[in-house]
């Protein structure tokens, strides 16, 4: 057995039945980081470790002492005095940080390559990206680099890279996790939230992390339940809905085909499929850029070098490119047109979802319209990279939760099924997501390095 | 929407960003073509909908008024580029241009 293999579901329980150490797990994984890091760039930082369940954090969380970038030239040296919410969280489940996870800078990325200390490689490519932002955080989980990891995710950088990289990547729904600790990015749609080998690790990892905090007065009290009538091995009464927007121009034919199967499998496990429509998927991104590089040029206004951080030269292209387009669309003359108007085509977005989940109790698709594509395709056009967060913003915007679960393959490289909750149901969607993975083998592939 | 030369220069003033003349020329027309595809946006009919800026509808959401343990100055002080006798050196506010 390679104890690197196991979920953390697993290896809880085979400490628990004395199968191997602590130390023995943590060396494991020492060895497994020391074997494949150098050619996947995915951990900025290792750590020692030889005691606790050996996780990674996005270099976007603060860690108590420990140097944290957000892969950022900026904060090249800076070592944070306190840890996020979520850190300590984790700490009191005996989980122990290994590594700190390489990401686009600030998380503004699709593809892992905006990292100032360079991109992460997919494990199943060495030519591809991982995704991003959260691009160290899957692409370590992938290659076993530790039990489990946590990204953080604004309109799609938990779940894109967890579909690019085979693995599981749950968004919360904005709200039920602290973000006190990670940088903020756009403070309207940030969440941190899982990246595991299984839904159930997802589950168990969401459980432990959420929950009030007098940190973030966004966190909402009441605590996640796991509902005792949930889909455990049939999905018969699961309505599922289908959006019609969602299988349009621009989507890979590949991708496609894997999607429809996995759809075709639902209902196979007894789903009722019911078409929807989300009229306004179109203005998505348009809404998304406005609203997230507005939000994103008031938060980084803190870089003043003076605290903390070098001279805000030291922000990358990218990082510099969504501050201008939103001290622009907060401008005064330009406010109203761009802001304002985003912000009530975001309400529209979100009644569209509404309305759907009158029809279905989960909404699935693709997460991306691609397969991980090759490093440095898309670099030169920000646009066409902007555009493959299509149907991660959607969800975003309207607040809900989104759970990617491998569901395939497509030229080679992994595609991962969105499966949409209602604001605040990650219970549904996670039960659902065990059902599939259940029935079928998709996680269990990994990746030859 | 067309951003020139002149307009990107004001937005990274007000951005405090020192943006180099090929850096500025890059933004025109990257910033330009972005905000042409977000134009699309005046197609939608919004003059009865109220704007979303958060989607929990929690409001003043309070903390009790009391005093609690914070980071210590050495602490607070830690990643400061520069300090002196316990404080951070800021940029003179009059003299700056």
């Amino acid at each position: 057995m390679d104890i690197t293999d196991l979920t953390l579901t697993q290896t809880i329980k085979a400490l628990e039945n004395k199968q191997f150490t602590e130390a023995e797990l943590n060396s494991a994984y020492q060895k497994r980081i020391g074997q494949v890091n150098s050619s996947l760039n995915a951990f900025l930082e290792v750590i020692d470790t030889n005691s606790g369940i050996p996780v990674g954090i996005k270099d976007i969380i603060s860690t108590k002492g420990i140097k944290t970038t957000a892969g950022s030239k900026i904060l090249s040296s800076y070592i944070p005095q306190y840890n996020a919410t979520v850190i300590d969280r984790l700490i009191a489940q005996n989980v122990s940080i290994i590594g700190k996870a390489n990401n686009d800078e600030f998380a503004m990325g699709s593809s892992g390559e905006n990292s100032a200390y360079g991109p992460t490689k997919n494990p199943w490519d060495l030519t591809r990206v991982p995704g991003g932002s959260s691009s160290g955080s899957a692409a370590a989980v992938a290659a076993n680099m530790c039990v489990f990891s946590l990204g953080t995710d604004t309109g799609g950088s938990i779940r894109q890279p967890a579909s690019f990289c085979g693995v599981v990547g749950l968004k919360p729904s904005y709200g039920r996790v602290s973000r006190y600790g990670a940088m903020s990015m756009a403070s309207s749609l940030d969440q941190i939230g899982p990246l595991t080998k299984s839904v159930a690790d997802a589950r168990l990892v969401l459980d432990w992390i959420s929950g009030p905090d007098e940190y973030d007065s966004n966190c909402i009290k009441k605590r996640l339940t796991t509902n005792d009538s949930r889909f455990t091995k049939s999905l018969k009464g699961l309505r599922v809905g289908v959006p019609k927007e969602y299988f349009g121009v621009g989507l890979d034919p590949e991708v496609e085909r894997v999607i429809k199967a996995a759809i075709k499998q639902l209902a196979d496990l007894g789903a009722e499929l019911a078409e929807v429509s989300l009229p306004h998927t179109e203005y998505a991104v348009a809404t998304y850029y406005i609203i997230m590089a507005s939000e994103v040029s008031s938060n980084l206004a803190r870089f003043d070098a003076i605290r903390f951080g070098s001279d805000r030269g030291d922000f990358g292209a990218e990082v510099k490119r969504r501050i201008m387009l939103g001290t622009f669309s907060l401008s005064s003359g330009y406010y109203d047109a761009y802001f304002t108007k985003a912000a009530r085509v975001r309400t529209l977005i979100k009644q569209d979802f509404e309305k759907a989940f009158e029809k279905c109790d989960v909404i699935v698709g693709p997460v991306s319209p691609t397969v991980a594509w090759k490093l440095g395709e898309k670099v030169d056009d920000p646009l066409k990279m902007y555009l493959m967060d299509v149907y991660t913003v959607p969800p975003s915007l309207a607040g809900i939760p989104g759970l990617s679960v491998p569901c395939g393959f497509a030229d080679g490289m992994p595609v991962g099924l969105h499966l949409l909750g209602k604001y605040m149901d990650e219970d549904t969607i996670l039960s659902v997501g065990e059902v599939y993975e259940q029935a079928t083998k998709w996680h269990q592939e990994k990746p030859k390095l | 929407m067309k951003l020139t030369l002149e307009q990107v220069k004001k937005v990274a003033k007000l951005a405090k960003l020192n943006l180099s003349e090929s850096e500025l020329a890059k933004y025109s027309e990257q910033l330009s073509k972005i905000l042409s595809y977000i134009d699309q946006l005046n197609k939608v009919e919004t003059s009865k909908i109220d704007p979303t800026y958060n989607v929990t509808g929690l409001s003043n959401a309070f903390s009790p008024d009391e005093i609690r343990p914070s980071l210590t100055q050495k602490a607070a002080l830690f990643n400061a580029p520069q300090q002196d006798k316990g404080f951070f050196v800021t940029k003179g506010v009059f003299q700056e241009e």
